[in-house]
């Protein structure tokens, strides 16, 4: 029961507002993510999380302030650009795929860092809150008042990135999955899949860097491919693996909170390595996909098959 | 070179440069295998999923014990590789989603590890520093960049072929799991070395861009080696210099950012595979597929009087092309500026050159062979054959063009009964 209770004695109200931030960074990311695994992107998703960074710097030189909605713009620019160069290489010559992500990825992050240390010496951007990112700082924030609460700003901004990632894909369903799946079909529909590729991309750089900021640059690769590779393993719907992929980053983000509080340890970090336990739950025992089903599977088919 | 008194002399800079130097030599040398394997983004997971391993090492050892803790980073390493592997081999999801969970959460795994109990020196392990790269450091460093040279000499064979065809490397007898655990060990090597230099992001930037750089310049394996190798040298030893130039200016971004300005020159520069000299050729061969059009209308047009007159008017060449007046002027030109034609009454009409003749002979009789080739030997209806030859007629060598004469049995007329010009044609009687 104490261990229960262990992170309302830690923060008080706090707890509630921290969960509540990792659950509305995960949720957009597990969205979005569901798409990534399914387009085969997810390490575009990696290069497209270090490549904002020199967005953000620039964006960051000419306004001076983090939390600036230009930052978004600045990201968003830098995300298409990676996908583009990816492009441009590997269209161009005859350099696979692969090999064209992590080119175009680390000149970028790479630029940003130069940027970062040529301009921006002592400002709150450092390396170091690009890969493990300060989840904890939302609590040092002004509040708002929201219905009554003191609500911390980070988590009204997150909340409208969150809602709005959820509007543009119940909105773009239909067009999204038919893209993914076949985009041949989708073109012959009359849609432009390549538009939605590119929308998608500049949307991920958008939520990319509203994450940026709690969890870095690094995790939320975990949190795009984790909760989307885990209900994968479960369903074979799309609209159960978008709903499991919420209830993961819904799970994963309360049991973040305890892991956080007990063993005393970063709060992001304990999100995903949460995610990555459910992971291998799903892994063993996921009803779609998980080896302990596929085993009772084929044990009941051997039963079976002499009968038949 | 592995003395550590002799070592523990040297300056900074000078022991920042042999580093940056066994770092380039490893890595692009790797890297080739990496880039033609197609598993560069294994790379970056490895060099994230050995993060717990680092801190492992730090953890355990009182003082920073730098073999165990490249033990532990190693461990980690490999343990991650295998994670990736069996999600690909047990369930549907796809490569880059395996090697996206295993590196995020390992990375995860080790930045929750270090948050509870902080170690100031695993984070200049993380972003590399060669500026405190120590003698100790530089002997590990050495052996290791020994090491992958030694195996990759000793297994040079082997390694390439499952490289490019695994299968087939089984079909020789060779033990490809074990030949595949060696090369994923030493890749995990080379990480943990190149860590130091530039940090985890950029280990990338060290496996790929050189490799890739080297693989737009040559189609054999080993060249392709040395050049790795000596890109990665490159610009490892300029990055380390220019980024002493700067105070507080960390190596590994300057690394990657001079070893991807090198990609960009070879990318638009490359002889063969650049992106410049490609869009060069498919100019020239554009320019020489329109002469060559050109210079067949020429030679229809005097076919229809029999070669009666031996030049045609810029007139006529606007009629035949279906242009204006400036476009067969323009067409006239490119023709004479390729020495097939030469201009004549003050630039009203032009006659062709004996090379221009051979040219215009050449892509008639291959138009009509091949027309002749497809309803003679294809069942094709003779009305169905032009657009098909209109094309092919720019591509035919001289042995295929000998082939299908033979195969035709030296033909005289195509299928509309059009005369079709014989070698004999070219060195006689027009060509004088």
């Amino acid at each position: 029961m104490n261990l229960i209770e262990l992170p309302w004695a830690y923060f008080g109200i706090g707890a509630v507002w921290l969960t509540l931030m990792a659950f509305l960074v995960a949720l957009p990311c597990s969205q979005l993510g569901a798409y990534l695994v399914l387009r085969r992107m997810s390490l575009v998703g990696d290069a497209i999380s270090h490549s904002v960074l020199p967005g953000i710097v620039i964006a960051f030189l000419f306004v001076g302030d983090l939390a600036s909605p230009w930052l978004m713009l600045g990201a968003a620019s830098t995300g298409l650009l990676v996908t583009l160069l990816i492009e441009q290489i590997h269209h161009r010559t005859r350099i696979k795929q692969d090999s064209a992500i992590g080119i175009a990825f680390t000149s970028l992050f790479a630029l940003g860092v130069v940027m970062i240390s040529l301009k921006l010496r002592g400002v709150h951007l450092d390396a170091e809150c690009v890969l493990e990112g300060s989840l904890g700082d939302i609590l040092n924030y002004n509040t708002v008042a929201v219905m009554g609460l003191d609500v911390p700003t980070p988590i009204v901004t997150m909340a409208a990135v969150c809602a709005i990632t959820l509007l543009l894909i119940v909105v773009f369903y239909r067009v999204l999955t038919l893209s993914s799946f076949d985009p041949g079909l989708a073109s012959s529909y009359g849609y432009r899949p390549v538009w939605v590729h590119y929308a998608l991309m500049a949307f991920l750089s958008v939520v990319v860097v509203s994450a940026f900021q709690a969890v870095g640059a690094i995790l939320v690769i975990a949190l795009l491919v984790i909760p989307a590779s885990t209900a994968y393993l479960c369903t074979h719907r799309l609209k159960w693996m978008l709903v499991l992929s919420g209830v993961h980053a819904l799970l994963s983000s309360v049991a973040g909170m305890y892991l956080h509080v007990w063993i005393n340890g970063n709060q992001a970090a304990a999100t995903v390595v949460s995610g990555l336990v459910l992971f291998l739950l799903a892994w063993f025992f996921g009803p779609a996909d998980g080896m302990a089903t596929k085993f009772v599977n084929r044990r009941n088919k051997e039963f079976t098959e002499p009968f038949v | 070179m592995m003395n550590l008194e002799l070592l523990a002399t040297l300056s900074v800079t000078q022991s920042a440069i042999l580093a940056a130097i066994l770092v380039g030599l490893s890595c692009g040398l790797l890297g080739c295998y990496v880039v033609v394997r197609r598993v560069a983004l294994v790379g970056d997971t490895l060099s994230h999923a050995v993060f717990p391993g680092v801190v492992a090492g730090f953890m355990w050892s009182e003082e920073r014990n730098i073999y165990l803790i490249f033990l532990c980073a190693m461990l980690a390493g490999l343990l991650g590789v295998m994670m990736v592997r069996a999600v690909q081999a047990t369930t549907r999801l796809k490569s880059d989603a395996a090697l996206g969970v295993v590196l995020a959460s390992f990375f995860g795994i080790g930045i929750l590890w270090n948050s509870t109990n902080q170690q100031s020196g695993v984070k200049d392990f993380l972003f590399g520093d060669l500026a405190i790269i120590s003698a100790l450091d530089l002997q590990l460093m050495g052996w290791m960049t020994a090491l992958v040279i030694f195996v990759v000499l000793l297994l040079m064979r082997p390694l390439q072929v499952i490289s490019f065809d695994e299968g087939f490397a089984v079909g020789l007898g060779y033990p490809v799991k074990v030949l595949n655990f060696i090369f994923f060990a030493l890749l995990t090597f080379t990480v943990v070395v190149a860590l130091q230099a530039v940090g985890v992001v950029l280990v990338s930037a060290m496996l790929i861009t050189p490799a890739a750089t080297a693989y737009l310049l040559t189609d054999r394996m080993h060249r392709m080696m040395v050049y790795s190798a000596a890109l990665g040298i490159f610009a490892c030893v300029v990055g380390a210099l220019l980024s002493s130039m700067v105070s507080a200016m960390p190596p590994g971004p300057v690394i990657a950012l001079t070893a991807t300005a090198g990609f960009s020159v070879v990318y638009f520069m490359a002889p063969r595979h650049g992106v410049v000299s490609k869009w060069m050729r498919s100019r020239q061969q554009t320019k020489k597929v329109s002469r060559e059009n050109i210079l067949k209308a020429i030679y229809k047009e005097l076919e229809t009087d029999g070669f009666q007159a031996h030049n045609v008017s810029i007139e006529t060449l606007a009629v035949i092309r279906k242009v204006t007046m400036e476009d067969a002027l323009q067409q006239a030109k490119s023709l004479v500026q390729a020495g097939q034609a030469r201009w004549e009454r003050d630039k009203a009409a032009i006659y062709l050159t004996p090379s221009g003749w051979r040219v215009a002979a050449m892509i008639v009789r291959n138009h009509r062979l091949w027309e002749l080739y497809l309803t003679d030997l294809m069942n094709y209806e003779s009305d169905h054959v032009h657009d098909d030859a209109e094309k092919i007629e720019h591509i035919l060598g001289e042995d295929a063009v000998r082939r299908l004469e033979r195969d035709l049995d030296f033909p005289e007329f195509d299928p509309h009964g059009m005369p079709i010009p014989s070698l004999k044609d070219f060195e006689n009687s027009r060509l004088g």
